[in-house]
């Protein structure tokens, strides 16, 4: 469970599926009665190791499946959580929807934009950030809330954003 | 008020484990199902009046009987894990903190529909559900109550745990069927799809919210009579400008009111102004309406058009909030969701997220009051699904009760809000 943690692997002639990753498909395949019902674990799979959906990942996909690349890639760009482009090491979502609204998101959503010193959408220069925004992440107890990676945070102050972001950081630094 | 039921053990730490949850009378209703005959299983959950706790509330017992009885026939059991609706939460508290009580109650409606493999389709953001609800299923598997001859019954039943990648609108059972299937996450057209007779794989399915199958858990261990003297009981998620939001657990018919009163009313100094009494795709109801029972028929029944319990999603708004920012950012939702197939939904939504853009950054006209109501009344009742159906309540009764509002934003291009509060 690496999503939106993901070590993006050196680009280059690595941009495809490794064994590993494509035995992985293959066991989830085996779990469904039709095998196009892995798709999206499959998709998960590959962005995990690549980083982002390359063409390579998804040809990759389409062929251990034995389906068509075109349709591998429809079902893709359907889905919010699958990236067709690099994204930092950490996604953090900020969710945007009604209840973290009437709590005060935008504020968190600022503080975010300036401490990372990008906008919605993009990535920190060191690559360890991606700020994105999200709808109800069903974290309402908790609002304002965020996911950074797979871990929920909530209810937020700047000061508490601060200190998550530090944490990342942190472990960013020693992983490197 | 009632004793609580299905968050009887949600505070315990231990209850994710399966010796923890037996010990606490957890996997008895499995039991006891799987001693009775499916048909009389299904009874049972029948008489208990339980109704889908997804949103739409239809019979959970009804829904089982559709399912055709003949053996031949391969069915399925889908979970609906993939809770999204705005201010929703009660499916995630549950699967974090009483896993097996989900796995339970997929094994009893397995076994009284007669499905032999069931799927869970869990939400991609449910990341700690998803590390609970793995570990529960390993450890259930390993017990022997799941996998073959269920707790020793002769009844033998997978489960498949698969997760989505973000879209809302996959929470629609027929579009959640195609995500499940490895397919954009589109719905499909009823009929002749209704999942009962043509579902996953085109096979009969049942498709079950997490909510609804821990009920059925509790209805089986402990009888449907005693579960109804309990209220029946459901869950309200409470959110927004109360004191303490959180998820509550009530007797079905419990008021508005007293659901805000549960969760320490609103927020200190200030007063209610506006409630989401079942997600964002209900009706905004004013203080009015607080005296309303949280129950199907009574909110459904209202003189407000979309009025109704839906998930349990009380979202409640206090004197500081400005009603067309809300609605604003509910009609940007439904845009940012709608999966373009039906003409109503992509263009209404997006036609309405222009107008209300400009509306809120000053440059409104009055004019815009009617093509907002026009708008939406070109979206009632012709979208594909329930998605584009969810836009039109909000715009209707906020612009029947805080019409003033639009109105001051369109004549002054300004807030009148804040400056009151």
């Amino acid at each position: 469970m690496t999503d939106g943690n993901a070590e993006t692997r050196e680009r280059g002639n690595a941009a495809g599926l490794s064994e590993g990753a494509k035995s992985e498909i293959r066991r989830l395949m085996a779990q469904f009665p039709q095998r196009q019902s892995a798709l999206l674990g499959a998709l998960f799979v590959a962005q995990n190791e690549v980083g982002f959906l390359t063409p390579d990942a998804l040809a990759d996909i389409a062929a251990v499946m034995g389906l068509p690349t075109s349709e591998v890639t429809s079902v893709a760009s359907f889905y919010h959580l699958l990236f067709f482009r690099p994204r930092g090491r950490h996604v953090v979502q900020v969710c945007t929807n009604l209840s973290c609204m009437l709590n005060g998101c935008g504020r968190i959503l600022d503080h975010l934009r300036r401490q990372l010193g990008v906008e919605v959408g993009e990535t920190t220069s060191d690559g360890a950030f991606t700020l994105k925004t999200a709808e109800c992440l069903a974290a309402c107890e908790s609002a304002p809330a965020m996911l950074v990676g797979t871990e929920r945070f909530g209810p937020l102050t700047p000061g508490m954003v601060d200190e998550v972001l530090s944490r990342y950081r942190r472990a960013t630094r020693s992983m490197t | 008020m009632g004793e609580p039921v299905l968050l009887t053990y949600l505070h315990e730490p231990d209850q994710g484990e399966l010796q923890a949850y037996s010990a606490r009378g957890g996997y008895e209703g499995l039991r006891r199902a799987l001693s009775m005959s499916p048909e009389a299983v299904t009874d049972e959950v029948d008489k208990s009046g339980l109704r889908g706790r997804g949103g739409a509330g239809f019979a959970t017992g009804r829904k089982w009987k559709f399912i055709p009885k003949d053996p031949a026939v391969t069915k399925y059991v889908v979970v609906n894990a993939d809770e999204g609706e705005p201010g929703t939460f009660k499916d995630r508290t549950l699967l974090e903190g009483d896993p097996h009580r989900l796995i339970e109650g997929i094994v009893i409606a397995s076994y009284a529909v007669g499905a032999h493999l069931a799927f869970i389709y869990l939400r991609r953001e449910f990341y700690h559900a998803r590390e609970m609800l793995e570990r529960a299923l390993a450890q259930a598997a390993a017990a022997g109550m799941v996998g073959r001859n269920a707790a020793g019954s002769g009844f033998d039943l997978s489960i498949v745990l698969a997760t989505g990648a973000g879209a809302y609108i996959a929470g629609e059972e027929t579009a959640l069927l195609e995500s499940l299937e490895g397919r954009r996450a589109m719905p499909r057209l009823k009929p002749p799809y209704y999942p009962a007779v043509k579902g996953l794989y085109t096979q009969p399915t049942v498709v079950n919210n997490v909510e609804t199958l821990c009920h059925v858990a509790w209805i089986l261990a402990k009888g449907y009579e005693w579960y109804r003297q309990q209220g029946p009981p459901i869950l309200i998620s409470v959110s927004g400008h109360v004191a303490r939001p959180g998820v509550y657990e009530v007797p079905l018919g419990t008021t508005i009111r007293q659901v805000i009163d549960r969760a320490g009313g609103m927020r200190s100094g200030r007063k209610f102004k506006a409630c989401f009494p079942g997600g964002s795709s209900s009706a905004i109801l004013p203080a009015a309406y607080l005296d309303t029972p949280m129950d199907y028929d009574a909110l459904a029944k209202l003189d407000v058009y979309g009025s109704m319990l839906g998930s349990g999603a009380l979202i409640a708004m206090d004197d500081t909030t400005c009603m067309v920012e809300v609605v604003a950012r509910t009609v940007e939702f439904y845009r940012d969701e709608s999966c373009g197939k039906c003409t109503p939904c992509r263009e209404g939504t997006m036609w309405l997220g222009q107008a209300l853009h400009r509306m809120l950054g000053g440059k409104g006209r009055v004019e815009d009051l009617s093509l907002l109501e026009g708008i939406a009344r070109g979206m009632t009742g012709t979208c594909f699904c329930p998605l584009g159906e969810s836009v039109p309540p909000a715009i209707y009764s906020t612009l029947r009760f805080f019409r003033h509002e639009y109105e001051h934003h369109a004549k002054t291009g300004t807030c009148d809000v804040r400056v009151m509060a």
